[in-house]
């Protein structure tokens, strides 16, 4: 009966970086291989929000805000003050690290429905700020944001480069760079959540009243993982921006928070590869509804809704659940029969 | 100098009369259900989008109004039915998933139907203006604060004279206990959907002349009502109509002295404050935690 | 019988003249909204004690151990841990200073492993420094391994062993209760407030309770436990408090406790 057992845990990161090499061998073209970069960018933000989300139970309707910020930062220091990019990534991250350590303190007391108003509150407003400090961001019209330098060397999509030996075109490279970050994102999710840290977050959302009777610092830990999550959204906020090569206020945007906050439950909150799998079909189905044009807005809203009426879980923990009981129920059903 | 306060304050008044029907709505669903309906602006511009194509196909106004009401109340119970009971044992985050999935369909409908272009709506009678102090009032901001106030009073009628609407104040203190007695908690639950979805047409129609209308109104404007609500403390009626009013007073204000660029940043300025200082809201319950 | 019960009253007399007391409270008092769950209470418990607190439903038990381990503000009195003042401390702090509980209505993680339960019990005890557990780093890994080996340890010897990888959701109610004692412990905690451990359990289940508190006392741990099961109380308890509407209506021996004509006439004449 063991030998029938497949192994329970599969080994989640190779097998991620396998599917991450393979796919540009399946894409047709560099729309396409534009596409899996933007997937690969937002689905590392999301693994963030899962954090916070999925994890420690603590919903957040303004994640956005934050990806909005590292976003205009990068755009704003290396355009309007010529900053290198990895100086002005860095800058914006501990601008957001600064300003959600600062609102989380009041804001993590609040729970359910509060705590998703006053994170919904505090997305907005920030949204709002950049839309009307044209000065400064460009307002609705957007800002064009200069192309990513690496140890001096800029990465643009429209140049090729040589890699050993070998003519590489920079959208693949950006790709590859946008891979590797949802790798790094993903081993980071990883080792918190296996860790005395990632177990006192996990027990703020399963009893937050054992966590404190066994000495957890309940707000220490859901204010740490707040800050975390919004350096997340921050960094690839500055990636994306680069890649993109122009953003609006639209990052920042309340619709964009539901987007992500979306990912995160479509997917399957606190399973990290879940909402990597709520990530892709959130970013394809566009792609796949605009055949249907006008009925684009209507079908997504409307399979969002059957989605989560019929797999409240998420797509890959009722999935993985449904594999289980097909895997189990040959075993199980001689013992029933005795 | 006092007139132009005066006239911030009639606007503010206008528009916070149709924030308090939203809010209303919010209260009476959470009240009921314990589920926040972020589709509950979608209703607002429904009652508004129907009555202005009824209108166009000649359907005189009164009838219009009734029957874009009667569109929105059969859509609320809809959206119980189909969408909410369901789905009643997930977690609040999902319900919250499915109620902005109900909205984005809802709104995707609406486009489908109405185009994305703005409409605009006569007023319920001509658009003449009174002069009070120096300050001018429209006949539509009358025709606002009447119909508003003349709803707030038939819900308070409702909930404290009708058997209905005492089993729906039941079903919000203790489903279980309310099952127990032979109240039908499901068709309760219904019944409160559909009168927020009530509510949201009726903000949505008598602000439609005053605002314009389009197929992505309801996102903000539910977003406001939201706002109201949580400023009046979830849950409480008094505290809905309360906070409804001095959104729009607040926001009127700033628009008026300070910039209306940030008129918008106003409700969710006022929401982080009184969540900060009362994180029960104006009039919420303070309930000690058990364990 | 009797001759046991006899000898534990002379054991607890004698312990009474030498220790100082482990906890004491002070003319403690709570009300709810004008209603006094818990009224001008003292007693003292002594170290290595089994402390048991007893009383009909609604005389203020669990209140009275909410307010022991912080989860609830005291209107009026005092709690001394160890000799030091504790009342109005949260229970987090509680917790480090030796004080664990279980809970009448179970509090355990359910999106979470019976082994990350009682690992979570190990949470003071571990590194967490931050950077070392983004990076993973070997030092963190060890840790992590010891951790996991107590905490195995600790979920067979509360008689879970079958259980160690199960989840939570997954596991009996039986087991769970077990198992809450067995995060408890992983605090290492020099006094355990059990509420209501008995509750919800078979005679069977009962019995391996007994004999679980027992160990867990004769490792030095002071437990006090809030129990109806009356043949457990009086056969595990060197001393027991009687609270009647929040009031103490007797404390003494299992014997005295037995023979006192108010306790009597609470539980029988009322």
């Amino acid at each position: 009966m063991a030998l029938l057992r497949l192994p329970e845990r599969v080994p989640g990161l190779p097998v991620l970086a396998l599917v991450l090499l393979l796919v540009p061998l399946f894409l047709g073209n560099e729309f396409h291989l534009d596409i899996a970069t933007q997937i690969a960018l937002i689905a590392a933000t999301v693994v963030g929000l899962n954090l916070l989300v999925g994890y420690g139970g603590q919903v957040s309707l303004g994640h956005a805000a934050f990806f909005g910020m590292g976003a205009y930062a990068s755009a704003i220091l290396t355009g309007t003050y010529g900053w290198t990019s990895m100086p002005a990534l860095l800058c914006g991250a501990l601008l957001v690290a600064v300003l959600a350590w600062t609102l989380g303190r009041p804001i993590l007391r609040l729970k359910g429905h509060y705590l998703s108003m006053a994170t919904l509150g505090m997305g907005i407003i920030i949204a709002i700020v950049i839309n009307n400090e044209g000065w400064l961001t460009g307002g609705p019209d957007g800002l064009a944001v200069e192309p990513l330098t690496v140890l001096g060397a800029e990465l643009s999509i429209f140049d090729h480069y040589s890699v050993l030996g070998l003519d590489v075109s920079g959208a693949l490279l950006w790709y590859g760079l946008a891979a590797l970050l949802l790798l790094l994102a993903v081993w980071i999710a990883r080792n918190l959540v296996d860790s005395p840290i990632g177990r006192a977050l996990r027990a703020v959302h399963g009893s937050e009243v054992a966590a404190r009777v066994v000495g957890v610092d309940t707000a220490h830990y859901k204010l740490l993982i707040f800050v975390i999550s919004a350096v997340y959204a921050s960094v690839m906020g500055s990636f994306y921006a680069h890649y993109t090569g122009f953003i609006t206020p639209q990052v920042a945007s309340f619709e964009h928070s539901i987007e992500l906050i979306t990912m995160v439950v479509l997917g399957g909150m606190a399973s990290t590869y879940g909402v990597i799998l709520g990530a892709v079909l959130l970013m394809l189905l566009p792609q796949l509804l605009t055949d249907f044009q006008d009925y684009e807005m209507m079908m997504f809203g409307l399979i969002l809704m059957l989605t989560m009426i019929f797999m409240p879980k998420g797509l890959l923990p009722t999935l993985s659940e449904a594999l289980k009981r097909l895997r189990s129920r040959p075993a199980t059903a001689p013992a029933g029969q005795e | 100098m006092f007139a132009e306060f005066l006239q911030y304050l009639f606007s503010g008044v206008t528009i916070g009369a149709t924030y308090a029907l939203v809010a209303l709505g919010f209260t009476l669903v959470y009240n009921a259900s314990h589920v926040i309906n972020f589709a509950q602006g979608e209703f607002l511009m429904i009652g508004g989008m129907s009555t202005v194509s009824l209108l166009a196909m000649g359907v005189p106004l009164p009838l219009a109004i009734a029957m874009a009401v009667a569109l929105a109340a059969v859509l609320g119970m809809a959206l119980h039915k189909l969408a909410i009971a369901p789905a009643r044992k997930a977690d609040v985050i999902t319900l919250i998933i499915i109620t902005i999935g109900a909205s984005i369909f809802l709104r995707g409908l609406a486009q489908i139907i109405w185009g994305k272009e703005f409409h605009t709506m006569p007023g319920f009678s001509a658009a003449e203006s009174v002069n009070v102090l120096g300050a001018v009032m429209y006949t539509q901001s009358l025709w606002v604060l009447a119909v508003a106030g003349v709803m707030v009073l038939l819900l308070a009628l409702f909930f404290t004279r009708t058997l209905m609407g005492k089993a729906i104040l039941a079903t919000s203190m203790n489903p279980g206990a309310a099952r127990l007695m032979g109240i039908r908690t499901q068709f309760v639950l219904m019944l409160a959907f559909m009168l927020a979805a009530v509510l949201g047409a009726m903000a949505g129609i008598m602000v439609a002349p005053i605002t314009l209308t389009a197929y992505d109104i309801g996102i903000m404007l539910g977003l406001k009502g939201f706002v109201a609500a949580a400023i009046g403390g979830m849950g409480s009626g008094v505290g809905a109509v309360v906070g409804g009013l001095l959104l729009g007073i607040a926001e009127a204000m700033t628009a008026g002295y300070i910039s209306s660029d940030y008129k918008d940043a106003v409700a969710f300025l006022l929401i982080l404050v009184i969540l900060f200082f009362m994180p029960r809201g104006l009039f919420g319950a303070r309930v000690a935690e058990r364990v | 019988m009797n001759q046991t019960l006899q000898q534990r009253d002379e054991m607890s007399s004698e312990d009474a003249v030498q220790a100082a007391p482990l906890l004491a409270v002070r003319g403690l008092s709570k009300a709810f909204g004008g209603v006094h769950a818990v009224d001008e209470l003292s007693f003292q418990i002594l170290p290595g004690q089994i402390y048991a607190v007893i009383g009909p439903n609604g005389a203020g038990k669990t209140t009275l151990f909410n307010l022991i381990t912080g989860l609830y503000q005291p209107d009026q009195g005092g709690v001394s841990l160890k000799g030091e003042a504790v009342q109005g401390l949260p229970p987090e702090r509680l917790a480090r200073l030796g004080m664990s509980r279980t809970f009448q209505n179970l509090q355990i993680c359910m999106n979470m492993t019976a082994l990350e339960n009682v690992m979570l019990g190990r949470h003071l005890h571990l590194k967490r420094n931050f950077l070392a557990v983004l990076l993973r780093w070997p030092s963190l890994r060890a840790s992590e391994r010891t951790c996991r080996a107590q905490a195995e340890e600790l979920i067979r010897f509360v008689g879970c062993g079958d259980y160690v990888n199960a989840e939570a959701a997954a596991m009996p109610y039986g087991a769970l209760k077990r198992l809450e004692i067995a995060r408890a412990l992983a605090t290492q905690p020099s006094i355990l407030l059990l509420d209501e451990p008995a509750a919800g359990l078979n005679s069977t289940e009962t019995a391996a309770l007994e004999q679980l508190i027992r160990k867990v006392a004769a490792g030095g741990i002071t437990v006090v436990l809030v129990e109806h099961d009356m043949k457990l109380v009086m056969s595990i308890s060197d001393r027991i408090l009687v609270l009647d509407y929040g009031r103490k209506l007797a404390e003494g021996t299992p014997r005295e406790i037995r023979d006192n004509p108010d306790v009597i006439a609470a539980y029988l004449g009322g």
